[in-house]
Protein backbone atom coordinates (compact mmCIF):
# COMPACT_ATOMS: atom_id res chain seq x y z
CA UNK A 1 0.00 0.00 0.00
CA UNK A 2 1.34 3.39 -0.48
CA UNK A 3 1.69 5.94 2.03
CA UNK A 4 0.49 9.21 1.14
CA UNK A 5 2.38 12.18 2.81
CA UNK A 6 0.49 14.59 4.60
CA UNK A 7 1.67 18.44 5.06
CA UNK A 8 0.89 19.47 8.13
CA UNK A 9 -0.15 22.95 7.64
CA UNK A 10 2.21 25.49 9.65
CA UNK A 11 0.34 27.22 12.46
CA UNK A 12 0.96 31.02 12.29
CA UNK A 13 2.01 32.61 15.52
CA UNK A 14 1.10 36.18 15.73
CA UNK A 15 4.01 38.61 16.91
CA UNK A 16 2.55 41.95 17.42
CA UNK A 17 1.83 41.51 20.58
CA UNK A 18 5.09 40.36 21.44
CA UNK A 19 7.08 42.80 19.14
CA UNK A 20 4.66 45.84 20.86
CA UNK A 21 6.05 45.12 24.71
CA UNK A 22 9.45 44.63 23.81
CA UNK A 23 10.03 47.65 21.52
CA UNK A 24 7.73 49.32 24.40
CA UNK A 25 10.78 47.72 26.93
CA UNK A 26 13.63 49.27 24.26
CA UNK A 27 11.99 53.24 24.59
CA UNK A 28 11.82 52.54 28.40
CA UNK A 29 15.48 51.49 28.84
CA UNK A 30 17.16 54.37 26.62
CA UNK A 31 14.85 57.01 27.66
CA UNK A 32 16.08 55.93 31.39
CA UNK A 33 19.33 54.99 30.87
CA UNK A 34 22.00 57.72 31.84
CA UNK A 35 25.47 57.98 32.02
CA UNK A 36 27.07 58.92 35.21
CA UNK A 37 30.52 60.01 35.88
CA UNK A 38 32.63 57.89 37.82
CA UNK A 39 33.17 58.35 41.59
CA UNK A 40 35.90 58.08 44.22
CA UNK A 41 36.77 58.33 47.46
CA UNK A 42 38.96 59.64 50.14
CA UNK A 43 38.93 57.18 53.16
CA UNK A 44 38.85 59.04 57.08
CA UNK A 45 39.09 57.33 59.63
CA UNK A 46 38.00 59.39 62.61
CA UNK A 47 37.27 57.74 66.12
CA UNK A 48 35.22 60.43 68.00
CA UNK A 49 37.73 59.26 71.14
CA UNK A 50 40.79 58.65 69.23
CA UNK A 51 43.39 60.84 71.75
CA UNK A 52 41.81 59.04 74.95
CA UNK A 53 42.44 55.49 73.52
CA UNK A 54 45.70 55.48 72.50
CA UNK A 55 48.36 53.91 74.39
CA UNK A 56 51.27 55.56 76.07
CA UNK A 57 53.73 53.42 74.82
CA UNK A 58 52.21 53.67 71.38
CA UNK A 59 54.76 55.61 69.15
CA UNK A 60 52.67 58.93 68.17
CA UNK A 61 52.66 59.91 64.03
CA UNK A 62 54.03 63.07 62.95
CA UNK A 63 51.38 65.60 62.75
CA UNK A 64 51.07 68.12 60.13
CA UNK A 65 48.55 70.88 60.66
CA UNK A 66 46.81 72.37 58.02
CA UNK A 67 44.45 75.03 59.36
CA UNK A 68 42.01 76.73 55.55
CA UNK A 69 40.81 79.76 56.14
CA UNK A 70 37.73 80.68 54.29
CA UNK A 71 37.71 84.29 53.12
CA UNK A 72 34.81 86.21 49.83
CA UNK A 73 32.16 84.19 49.20
CA UNK A 74 33.70 81.41 51.30
CA UNK A 75 36.39 80.98 49.00
CA UNK A 76 39.78 80.22 50.33
CA UNK A 77 42.08 82.68 51.21
CA UNK A 78 45.07 81.17 53.02
CA UNK A 79 46.43 77.83 54.28
CA UNK A 80 48.90 77.98 57.06
CA UNK A 81 50.36 74.88 57.77
CA UNK A 82 52.73 73.45 60.87
CA UNK A 83 54.79 70.69 61.71
CA UNK A 84 56.78 70.05 64.64
CA UNK A 85 58.61 73.97 64.68
CA UNK A 86 58.27 74.29 61.14
CA UNK A 87 54.88 76.94 59.68
CA UNK A 88 54.10 78.00 56.54
CA UNK A 89 51.58 80.25 55.25
CA UNK A 90 50.04 80.20 51.14
CA UNK A 91 48.39 82.40 49.47
CA UNK A 92 47.53 82.90 46.12
CA UNK A 93 46.86 80.67 42.85
CA UNK A 94 49.86 78.38 43.74
CA UNK A 95 48.91 77.45 47.59
CA UNK A 96 47.75 73.86 47.16
CA UNK A 97 51.27 73.22 44.88
CA UNK A 98 52.99 74.53 47.96
CA UNK A 99 51.01 72.52 50.65
CA UNK A 100 51.67 69.82 48.64
CA UNK A 101 55.97 70.76 48.41
CA UNK A 102 55.55 71.09 51.85
CA UNK A 103 54.19 67.96 52.73
CA UNK A 104 56.54 66.63 50.51
CA UNK A 105 59.39 67.77 52.14
CA UNK A 106 58.11 66.63 55.49
CA UNK A 107 57.53 63.04 54.51
CA UNK A 108 61.20 63.04 52.90
CA UNK A 109 62.38 63.62 56.49
CA UNK A 110 60.85 60.60 57.59
CA UNK A 111 62.63 58.51 54.50
CA UNK A 112 61.01 57.55 51.53
CA UNK A 113 58.39 59.80 51.02
CA UNK A 114 55.98 57.00 49.33
CA UNK A 115 56.23 54.45 52.34
CA UNK A 116 55.92 57.28 55.14
CA UNK A 117 53.19 55.66 57.00
CA UNK A 118 54.00 57.76 60.64
CA UNK A 119 52.72 61.17 59.27
CA UNK A 120 48.91 62.55 59.84
CA UNK A 121 47.26 65.34 58.20
CA UNK A 122 45.17 67.33 60.71
CA UNK A 123 42.72 69.34 58.70
CA UNK A 124 41.30 73.12 61.27
CA UNK A 125 39.07 74.11 58.54
CA UNK A 126 36.80 77.13 58.86
CA UNK A 127 33.39 75.95 58.69
CA UNK A 128 31.79 78.55 56.36
CA UNK A 129 34.45 77.23 53.81
CA UNK A 130 32.97 75.93 50.98
CA UNK A 131 33.41 71.92 50.86
CA UNK A 132 34.87 72.20 47.39
CA UNK A 133 38.26 73.63 48.60
CA UNK A 134 38.58 71.73 51.55
CA UNK A 135 38.50 68.58 48.92
CA UNK A 136 41.25 70.44 46.93
CA UNK A 137 42.89 70.61 49.86
CA UNK A 138 42.78 66.92 50.90
CA UNK A 139 44.07 65.79 47.52
CA UNK A 140 47.28 68.77 47.76
CA UNK A 141 48.19 66.19 50.65
CA UNK A 142 46.66 62.88 49.91
CA UNK A 143 49.10 62.85 46.58
CA UNK A 144 50.34 64.35 43.06
CA UNK A 145 49.09 63.92 40.14
CA UNK A 146 52.63 62.75 37.84
CA UNK A 147 53.38 64.20 34.38
CA UNK A 148 52.49 60.68 33.09
CA UNK A 149 49.25 60.28 34.93
CA UNK A 150 49.90 58.38 37.59
CA UNK A 151 49.77 59.73 41.22
CA UNK A 152 52.43 59.86 43.70
CA UNK A 153 51.00 59.09 46.55
CA UNK A 154 51.28 61.15 50.13
CA UNK A 155 49.99 60.99 53.40
CA UNK A 156 46.95 58.77 53.76
CA UNK A 157 45.75 59.48 57.42
CA UNK A 158 43.56 62.39 57.03
CA UNK A 159 41.14 63.50 60.00
CA UNK A 160 39.29 66.68 60.89
CA UNK A 161 39.65 68.99 63.67
CA UNK A 162 37.13 71.72 65.06
CA UNK A 163 38.56 75.22 65.06
CA UNK A 164 39.00 76.33 68.41
CA UNK B 1 -11.62 35.91 -23.33
CA UNK B 2 -12.11 35.31 -19.46
CA UNK B 3 -8.94 36.35 -17.64
CA UNK B 4 -7.89 33.64 -14.58
CA UNK B 5 -7.56 34.87 -11.29
CA UNK B 6 -4.44 33.94 -9.81
CA UNK B 7 -3.63 34.67 -6.23
CA UNK B 8 -0.40 36.05 -5.06
CA UNK B 9 1.37 34.11 -2.11
CA UNK B 10 1.34 36.03 0.64
CA UNK B 11 5.03 37.87 1.66
CA UNK B 12 6.55 36.19 4.99
CA UNK B 13 8.70 38.54 6.70
CA UNK B 14 11.53 36.90 8.81
CA UNK B 15 11.76 38.68 11.98
CA UNK B 16 13.53 36.73 13.52
CA UNK B 17 17.08 38.63 13.38
CA UNK B 18 15.21 41.67 14.72
CA UNK B 19 13.47 39.92 17.48
CA UNK B 20 17.06 38.00 18.48
CA UNK B 21 18.62 42.03 17.92
CA UNK B 22 15.70 43.88 19.67
CA UNK B 23 16.41 41.16 22.82
CA UNK B 24 20.07 41.87 23.04
CA UNK B 25 19.39 45.57 23.42
CA UNK B 26 17.27 44.97 25.79
CA UNK B 27 19.55 42.76 27.50
CA UNK B 28 22.31 45.22 27.77
CA UNK B 29 20.50 47.93 28.84
CA UNK B 30 19.15 45.48 31.64
CA UNK B 31 23.08 45.26 33.03
CA UNK B 32 23.94 48.49 32.46
CA UNK B 33 20.83 50.24 34.34
CA UNK B 34 22.17 51.13 37.51
CA UNK B 35 20.01 50.66 40.35
CA UNK B 36 22.75 52.16 43.08
CA UNK B 37 21.29 55.22 41.29
CA UNK B 38 18.67 55.21 44.12
CA UNK B 39 21.18 55.89 46.71
CA UNK B 40 22.35 59.01 44.80
CA UNK B 41 20.53 62.40 44.75
CA UNK B 42 20.52 64.17 41.31
CA UNK B 43 21.27 67.60 43.05
CA UNK B 44 24.51 66.86 44.62
CA UNK B 45 27.41 67.74 42.49
CA UNK B 46 30.48 66.25 43.58
CA UNK B 47 33.48 67.63 44.08
CA UNK B 48 36.49 66.43 41.52
CA UNK B 49 39.32 64.87 42.32
CA UNK B 50 42.26 62.81 40.42
CA UNK B 51 43.95 61.59 43.57
CA UNK B 52 41.19 60.06 44.99
CA UNK B 53 40.61 56.40 44.81
CA UNK B 54 38.03 54.37 43.28
CA UNK B 55 35.81 51.89 45.59
CA UNK B 56 37.49 48.78 44.69
CA UNK B 57 35.76 46.40 47.14
CA UNK B 58 31.79 46.72 48.60
CA UNK B 59 32.20 47.07 52.07
CA UNK B 60 30.33 45.09 54.69
CA UNK B 61 28.21 47.62 55.18
CA UNK B 62 27.65 51.20 54.00
CA UNK B 63 25.30 54.11 54.69
CA UNK B 64 25.37 56.87 52.09
CA UNK B 65 24.58 60.15 53.08
CA UNK B 66 23.72 63.51 50.83
CA UNK B 67 24.30 66.73 51.92
CA UNK B 68 22.77 69.05 50.08
CA UNK B 69 24.25 72.57 50.06
CA UNK B 70 21.32 74.10 52.31
CA UNK B 71 22.16 71.62 55.19
CA UNK B 72 19.49 68.64 54.30
CA UNK B 73 20.82 65.24 54.38
CA UNK B 74 18.91 62.82 51.64
CA UNK B 75 19.49 59.07 52.47
CA UNK B 76 17.72 56.35 50.23
CA UNK B 77 15.60 59.08 48.60
CA UNK B 78 14.03 60.44 52.42
CA UNK B 79 15.30 63.87 52.84
CA UNK B 80 15.51 64.80 56.42
CA UNK B 81 15.84 68.66 56.64
CA UNK B 82 18.55 69.26 59.40
CA UNK B 83 21.74 66.82 60.23
CA UNK B 84 20.94 67.40 64.09
CA UNK B 85 17.62 65.22 63.07
CA UNK B 86 19.85 62.37 61.65
CA UNK B 87 20.54 60.48 64.84
CA UNK B 88 17.48 58.36 64.63
CA UNK B 89 18.46 57.37 60.88
CA UNK B 90 21.62 56.33 62.01
CA UNK B 91 20.50 54.21 65.02
CA UNK B 92 18.01 52.59 62.76
CA UNK B 93 20.84 51.45 59.87
CA UNK B 94 22.87 50.28 62.33
CA UNK B 95 20.49 48.14 63.70
CA UNK B 96 19.71 47.16 60.24
CA UNK B 97 23.62 46.30 59.84
CA UNK B 98 23.43 44.16 62.88
CA UNK B 99 21.03 41.87 61.54
CA UNK B 100 23.23 41.39 58.26
CA UNK B 101 26.14 40.07 61.24
CA UNK B 102 27.72 44.01 61.08
CA UNK B 103 27.42 44.20 64.79
CA UNK B 104 30.30 46.80 65.65
CA UNK B 105 29.26 49.83 64.24
CA UNK B 106 33.42 50.70 63.57
CA UNK B 107 32.72 48.49 60.71
CA UNK B 108 29.74 50.22 59.03
CA UNK B 109 31.24 52.30 56.33
CA UNK B 110 29.60 55.65 55.66
CA UNK B 111 29.90 57.26 52.75
CA UNK B 112 29.23 61.23 52.71
CA UNK B 113 28.41 62.63 48.86
CA UNK B 114 28.35 66.52 49.98
CA UNK B 115 27.49 69.56 47.49
CA UNK B 116 30.69 70.94 46.07
CA UNK B 117 29.26 74.28 48.04
CA UNK B 118 27.97 72.93 51.04
CA UNK B 119 29.82 74.95 54.13
CA UNK B 120 32.40 72.69 55.28
CA UNK B 121 31.14 73.12 58.72
CA UNK B 122 27.99 71.05 58.01
CA UNK B 123 30.51 68.19 56.79
CA UNK B 124 31.98 68.20 59.52
CA UNK B 125 29.06 68.41 62.00
CA UNK B 126 27.59 65.61 60.17
CA UNK B 127 30.88 63.65 60.64
CA UNK B 128 29.91 64.65 64.49
CA UNK B 129 26.58 63.33 64.62
CA UNK B 130 27.98 59.64 63.26
CA UNK B 131 30.48 59.35 65.48
CA UNK B 132 28.26 59.94 68.37
CA UNK B 133 26.60 56.73 67.01
CA UNK B 134 30.00 55.19 67.37
CA UNK B 135 30.65 55.43 63.17
CA UNK B 136 34.50 55.64 62.16
CA UNK B 137 35.15 54.77 58.70
CA UNK B 138 34.15 57.53 56.57
CA UNK B 139 34.28 57.86 52.70
CA UNK B 140 34.42 61.65 51.24
CA UNK B 141 32.90 60.94 47.95
CA UNK B 142 34.23 63.38 44.87
CA UNK B 143 33.67 62.60 41.27
CA UNK B 144 36.90 61.35 39.79
CA UNK B 145 38.59 63.72 37.66
CA UNK B 146 40.52 62.36 34.35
Amino acid sequence: MRIRSHRRDVAPIDMTAMIDIVFQLMAFFVMTFKVTAMEADFKVRMPLSSEAATPIDELLPRVIQVDLSAGAERNIAAIDVLCDANTATFTGATMFDQLTAFVQQELSREGDAASATGVEVEFVIDPALRYYWTVQAMEAVSGKLQPDGSVQRLVEKIRFREPG
Amino acid sequence: MRLKYTPKPPIVLDLTPMIDVTFQLIAFFMFLMNFSQIERAEEIMLPTSAVAVPPRELPAYQIILNLVEDGSVIHDGQRIEKVDFITSLLRREIGAAARQNVGNPGDISVVLRAHQDAPTGLVQELIKKCQESELEKFSLRVKEKK
